[in-house]
């Protein structure tokens, strides 16, 4: 093979890595006994420590990188499958839904995290099914067009919903508990939560995994890769879901975690080229170093808990930003 | 064995339309193409060439009439053996991400991988073949967006070479080349012809259907085409007809070429 191979296969070793060490030194970051690093024998000694770190810092950390793989990983593959660099893993419906899921959970259910959390997952996949049932039905465009508009339009619907129940929410109790869930934050992940979203994320993680190189083929127009071998429809229908389905049970524990799925996916294309062979596995891992870092900074920089979304959301604009203005970066290959 | 089970592909009463009210755009299409020859279709914008393409690679189907392929119908092939049996090469083709060339060509091994699989370094191998064959071997890693149309074209020859194929559908292959490149993809088309590749191509150049094609349809928009060897068919009555102006077969310094005016 080539130079590029090589070189794609150093940096997923060094991000790889970064991801580790980061993990690692994220469990020592904390505002315990005092903000910053705790030192590791404190960390042995001190009870309170080991249980604070054991028991509420991992979980949180595991599922922040999940989250941001998750997301990295989603937004990769819609792009790539949507042939547009715009397009983030909610747009099919999806983030909308779960919004509408929650705070439907929230104003009606009684706002218990399970039932939050359920809700949230459920109305996320009615939305897909929505927007994939009207795209069927559109009569005119493509098949990307149309979903993309059915996607737009469910969207809507749903955040129409939202904007009513929050009309109608008591303001005093269950709104405030609504614009944080929108906001999106992981400080209420316990062990339980992320367990009970863990094998579904994987899973749809594992298969994004496994089509890697084969998703290169569903860039391509409907009749050329027919003419490769490939089912573009089933195989796309498949992609959808194995990216949905984890996005989908992500958001529930999250809340609104916006611009990682799609910023990522960018950085990753930069650093991996296009071929999704390498800039799929590139966009999980960035995606999951940059969720934990933006996680370590929402849950220690302030005495606060600075929602997660806000963080997520102002880095990856000005990132996205910098992407397009930097000159160098508009060329992608050196002559 | 009868003569559509000896043929490559073979068209029996073919017809096909985009939509049931109207009348349909293939037209009790009939014709035999056997192994390691090179079939042109030849006619006016909108007589159904490229819908022709579509159906002998299985991508649409007939309204009625059997498309067989070495005798099986090519709908009943399965999805990777109709990738190592056929491979297409469209006129242009929507690029939105910048793959490099030889990312792009490499796709053409897809059908040859097992499932979920990547290619490997020998599949690399062909690929980087493909592109000499081309003429596009230093621009393996050019982004294929910032490539013109014709490299394009090229480039998209290249994928379909790298797919092996046993039978070569090509839209309109000269549609953005220029005279250099015109040549060299007629001698490619001579040296896959040379090697037992079989050919079916959509051209509107009479230049280049006289220098390569062995056999020639005839697609008139609401007639049955007609089909037969080149010098049978490619003729100065038939094409008068086709185009509704007179046009004159004339030889030149010992080729034929057509002249219109």
């Amino acid at each position: 093979m080539d130079i590029h191979h090589a070189r794609c296969a150093r940096w997923l070793l060094i991000l790889s890595a970064a991801l580790v060490v980061a993990f690692s030194v994220s469990l020592l970051l904390g505002r315990y006994p005092a903000p910053g690093l705790i030192a590791p024998q404190l960390l042995a000694q001190d009870d309170l420590a080991f249980r604070l770190a054991f028991n509420l810092r991992l979980p949180r950390m595991m599922a922040a990188v999940l989250l941001g793989v998750t997301l990295g990983a989603a937004g990769a593959v819609f792009q790539v499958l949507f042939g547009n660099p715009l397009v983030e893993p909610g747009f099919l419906g999806v983030s909308q839904g779960a919004a509408f899921g929650a705070a439907f959970a929230i104003v009606f259910l009684g706002a218990t995290a399970v039932v939050t959390q359920a809700s949230a997952v459920l109305f996320a996949l009615a939305g897909l099914t929505l927007s994939y049932g009207t795209a069927r039905l559109l009569r005119y465009g493509g098949w990307t067009l149309r979903l993309v508009l059915a996607g737009i339009a469910v969207s809507a619907l749903f955040s129409a919903g939202v904007g009513l129940l929050k009309y109608i929410a008591d303001p005093l109790t269950q709104l405030p508990e609504i614009t944080f869930w929108l906001l999106g934050g992981l400080a209420a992940v316990t062990w339980n939560k992320l367990l009970s979203v863990a094998p579904t994320a994987l899973l749809g993680l594992g298969v994004l995994t496994l089509f890697r190189w084969r998703l290169n083929l569903l860039s391509l127009g409907e009749q050329t890769a027919f003419s490769l071998g490939a089912a573009p429809g089933r195989e796309r229908l498949a992609l959808i879901v194995a990216a949905v389905l984890p996005t989908a049970v992500m958001i529930s524990i999250s809340g609104m975690v916006s611009w990682v799925g799609l910023i990522v996916p960018h950085l990753a294309r930069r650093l991996f080229q296009t071929d999704t062979r390498y800039s799929l596995p590139g966009a999980m891992l960035l995606g999951g170093l940059f969720t934990l870092l933006c996680d370590n900074a929402a849950r220690s920089l302030l005495a606060g808990e600075i929602p997660l979304g806000i963080l997520t959301a102002l880095i990856g604009a000005a990132a996205f930003l910098g992407l397009m203005i930097w000159p160098q970066t508009r060329l992608n290959f050196k002559p | 064995m009868t003569a559509s089970e000896a043929a490559l592909l073979a068209f029996h009463d073919v017809s096909f339309g985009y939509y049931r009210r109207r009348p349909p755009v293939l037209w009790d299409a009939t014709f035999h193409l056997h192994a390691g020859r090179i079939l042109a279709v030849v006619g006016p914008n909108g007589a159904g060439k490229s819908t022709l393409l579509g159906l002998a690679l299985g991508w649409l189907s007939p309204w009625s009439g059997q498309i067989t392929l070495s005798g099986r119908p090519v709908r009943t092939l399965s999805r990777s053996e109709r990738g190592r049996w056929l491979a297409l090469v469209p006129q242009t083709e929507h690029m939105p991400f910048d793959y490099r060339a030889v990312e792009y060509v490499l796709m053409g091994r897809a059908p040859h991988l097992p499932p979920l699989a990547a290619p490997s370094g020998a599949d690399y191998e062909i690929a980087l073949r493909a592109l000499e064959q081309v003429g596009l071997v230093d621009f393996a890693d050019r982004p294929v967006t910032q490539m013109s149309g014709g490299e394009r074209q090229l480039l998209l020859l290249a994928r379909a070479l790298t797919q092996q194929p046993r039978l070569l559908l090509l839209d309109e292959p000269t549609a953005h080349l220029d005279l250099h490149n015109k040549l060299r993809l007629i001698q490619i088309m001579r040296q896959l012809r040379a090697q037992g590749v079989t050919m079916l191509m959509t051209n509107h150049e009479p230049d280049v259907v006289l220098a390569v094609a062995d056999d020639a349809l005839l697609m008139e928009t609401g007639r049955p085409p007609l089909f037969g060897p080149l010098d049978a068919v490619f003729t100065e009555a038939a094409l008068s007809r086709l185009y509704h102006l007179p046009v004159r077969v004339v030889e030149v310094e010992g080729r034929k070429r057509v002249l219109w005016t």
